[in-house]
């Protein structure tokens, strides 16, 4: 397609062969080193259309009516309409993401009046989850969401701030493409692959290795008392980190490349050592980015489902205890949906949804403010 | 660009300002060299080590799932329906075409969609203020967790038919779809240099067809494997499958009537207590791990080729 070449002074404006592919604007050419007299226009062409355009171009008719030029213009079809129509027909298509958003609000709203309007705002703040006498609070998948998030990301980021840091500045040059492919293979592996690894492998491991390790050396801290099922909050948390770590270093990355090299070079040359370069030149320069990758991390965390849901033992309470099975607003609307009886239990499930779709959406508004407040424009080339 | 407000440089920041320069050569820097040259050192360590540490157990977990899909894959299971349990053998061949079919309704309506709103987004919209705001709300609903999609499409279509069908679960996956594609479709056009439309548009060719057959076409390979990585996402998910497609223990290829799904269908195999369910879904997984590779591989080859910003 790319190969249309018009060559000569015949249209100065279009001179293709612009190597310049960034957006800015490729100006006109100057062409001044043509002659006083230019060569005539030869114009080289492969498509037929234009061939036949060229062809009435070169043989002017005598007769006062329109041209051939003109006719054949009017032929094609003057555009004007066509291209209202299509231009609409894809406005209409973006437009379509915001009446998704708008959509899934309000079917949740309107699916969960019922319990909207008998517990208002109490449903979040009640840590009872009774269906059989009707009675339901969230605090208990409030507190097992943000518990397995936040430790999630209190194992995973520092980790990922090692391995983005390695990539952008340590590594060599031959290893960079590999790693960076292999976190971004990572990042597509479904939930449920990883669900089915945890049930395979980590919780077993959990249940008669890592767990009495743990509750023998760190135990006196009570986080890890009570019994050990292999299944709990952080046979879920460590999931959730290696799910959540891939999508951190890579985004992280991303934000670290689009610093300029000049910062880290003038850095540099006021005879910084390399780690006191990525310090001052790197992450205070990055920092508003890398805020933000922890918090897309972080609504990824929120809203995982499958995997979390295998491996956390499903139990709607608020256990001290971190080998404790527990629950997470994604997980119980996961285990509970398809049995809920009666309308009450099916509207609480649904609000649940609600509350979860929100929080998800604020977190990832500011998520994404920050991430492309840094690397606003910079197109972030994947290596 | 510059009337584009997600676009422009974020305000100065007075502590930057205020701060003066730091000054490596000082005096106590330079006492302080050893220290600072063994920081350096530690911290360096430290990046590879957490490297390493976070690479050789991600690639055990790689190297495991297949080696357990490999080592459970066999013909029936391409071949054969799910066996009653406690007989042996048995496949997903049901699960897997029918992964195939709600699949094939996703892309036929997300496609469309995604690459319709990644036109408008790169051809139309550039510096506009609803460019930004659409593509801010793809960035968004590309992290709407997937469970809240199949509730939704479950309270807009299964609670009106009274039945979970094929068609609900198309139109959850269609809808995870639409961000996806249309930010790739965007940074693919983004690619394609202005000197080729303008040739086009130069030569009379009406804007439609301009995009149409020049830019679209020349963003072509880039925009396919787009596709293709959006649909390999979704082929995976099973959240949003759950309440809609609900999953089918034999044949069904009918759009109004449960369908079993591949995910669905590993995630009630590893919860139950059999044996022989596992193996199937360990080599369920591995079918859509390979699936997965073979996208992310191919937008890797286009990515380097142009930027591909919307697909992470």
């Amino acid at each position: 397609m790319a190969s249309w070449s018009l060559q000569s002074g015949a249209r100065p404006g279009f001179v293709t062969g612009d190597e310049n592919e960034e957006e800015s604007v490729a100006l006109p050419p100057m062409t001044t080193d043509r002659g006083p007299n230019p060569p005539p226009p030869a114009i080289s062409v492969t498509a037929p259309a234009v061939r036949e355009f060229v062809a009435a171009a070169e043989t002017p008719q005598a007769d006062a009516g329109p041209s051939r030029i003109r006719e054949f213009l009017q032929s094609r079809g003057s555009g004007g309409i066509a291209d209202r129509i299509f231009i609409g027909l894809m406005l209409l298509c973006a437009l379509s993401i915001f009446a998704i958003v708008i959509f899934i609000l309000m079917i949740l709203i309107l699916q969960s009046k019922l319990s909207l309007a008998q517990f208002g705002f109490g449903f979040f703040v009640h840590s009872a989850w009774d269906p059989v006498n009707g009675d339901f609070g969230a605090l208990p998948f409030i507190f097992g969401t943000l518990a397995t998030s936040l430790l999630a990301l209190a194992m995973a980021v520092p980790l990922a701030m090692g391995v983005a840091v390695f990539l952008t500045e340590l590594c060599p040059k031959r290893l960079r493409s590999p790693i960076s492919f292999l976190t971004e293979l990572l990042a597509a592996i479904p939930s449920v692959v990883y669900g089915l690894w945890a049930v395979f492998v980590l919780v077993p491991m959990m249940r008669d290795s890592l767990g009495p390790f743990l509750s023998k050396y760190l135990g006196w801290t009570g986080l890890f008392g009570g019994y050990n099922f292999g299944v709990g909050l952080l046979t879920a948390s460590i999931i959730l980190a290696i799910m959540i770590l891939p999508i951190i270093s890579s985004i992280t990355r991303d934000i670290m490349l689009a610093v300029p090299t000049s910062q880290r070079e003038a850095v540099l040359a006021l005879g910084a050592t390399r780690w006191e370069m990525i310090r001052t030149g790197v992450l205070r320069n990055a920092r508003i980015g890398i805020v933000g990758a922890i918090i897309l991390g972080l609504g990824r965390a929120l809203g995982e489902t499958m995997a979390v849901t295998m491996v956390i033992g499903n139990h709607p309470d608020i256990a001290k205890s971190l080998f404790a099975p527990a629950n997470t607003l994604a997980s119980v609307i996961a285990n509970e949906f398809s049995e809920a009886t009666g309308d009450m239990y099916l509207s609480a499930l649904i609000e649940i949804g609600l509350a979860l779709f929100l929080v998800t959406i604020v977190v990832n508004a500011i998520a994404r403010a920050l991430v492309w407040a840094v690397t606003r424009g910079t197109p972030s080339r994947v290596h | 660009m510059s009337t584009n407000p997600m676009h422009a440089p974020p305000p100065a920041r007075d502590g930057d300002a205020l701060r003066p320069p730091m000054n490596f050569q000082s005096k106590r820097m330079r006492l302080n060299s050893a220290r600072r040259y063994v920081v350096n050192h530690v911290v360096t360590g430290l990046a590879v080590l957490s490297t390493v540490l976070v690479i050789v157990p991600l690639v055990a977990i790689l190297i495991y799932l297949l080696y357990m899909g490999a080592s459970s894959l066999n013909l029936a299971f391409f071949t054969h329906i799910p066996a009653p349990v406690g007989e042996p053998g048995g496949g997903m061949a049901n699960a897997i075409v029918g992964s195939g079919v709600v699949l094939a309704l996703a892309s036929s309506m997300g496609i469309p969609v995604g690459i319709a709103a990644g036109v408008y987004l790169a051809e139309f919209g550039r510096g506009r203020l609803l460019a930004s705001a659409v593509r801010f709300t793809a960035d968004v609903l590309n992290g709407v967790p997937s469970i809240v999609m199949g509730i939704s499409i479950y309270s807009l279509i299964v609670i009106r038919q009274r039945h979970f069908s094929a068609f609900s679960g198309g139109v959850a996956l269609a809808v995870m779809m639409v961000p996806t594609v249309t930010r790739t479709t965007e940074e693919m056009l983004a690619t394609v240099p202005h000197s080729i439309r303008e040739a086009a548009l130069g030569l009379g060719v009406p804007k439609w067809r301009t995009v149409l057959s020049v830019s679209l076409k020349t963003a072509s390979p880039g925009i396919i494997t787009g596709c293709m990585l959006a649909f390999a996402r979704v082929a995976g998910e099973t959240a949003p499958l759950l309440f809609t497609a609900f999953g089918n223990q034999f044949w069904s290829l009918k759009l109004n009537e449960p369908i079993a799904a591949l995910p669905l269908q590993i995630y009630v195999y590893a919860i139950s207590p059999y044996d022989e369910w596992h193996r199937l879904a360990w080599a369920g997984s591995l079918v859509l791990i390979v699936m997965i590779m073979v996208a992310v591989t191919l937008v890797r080859i286009y990515a380097s080729r142009g930027v591909l910003k919307g697909a992470s």
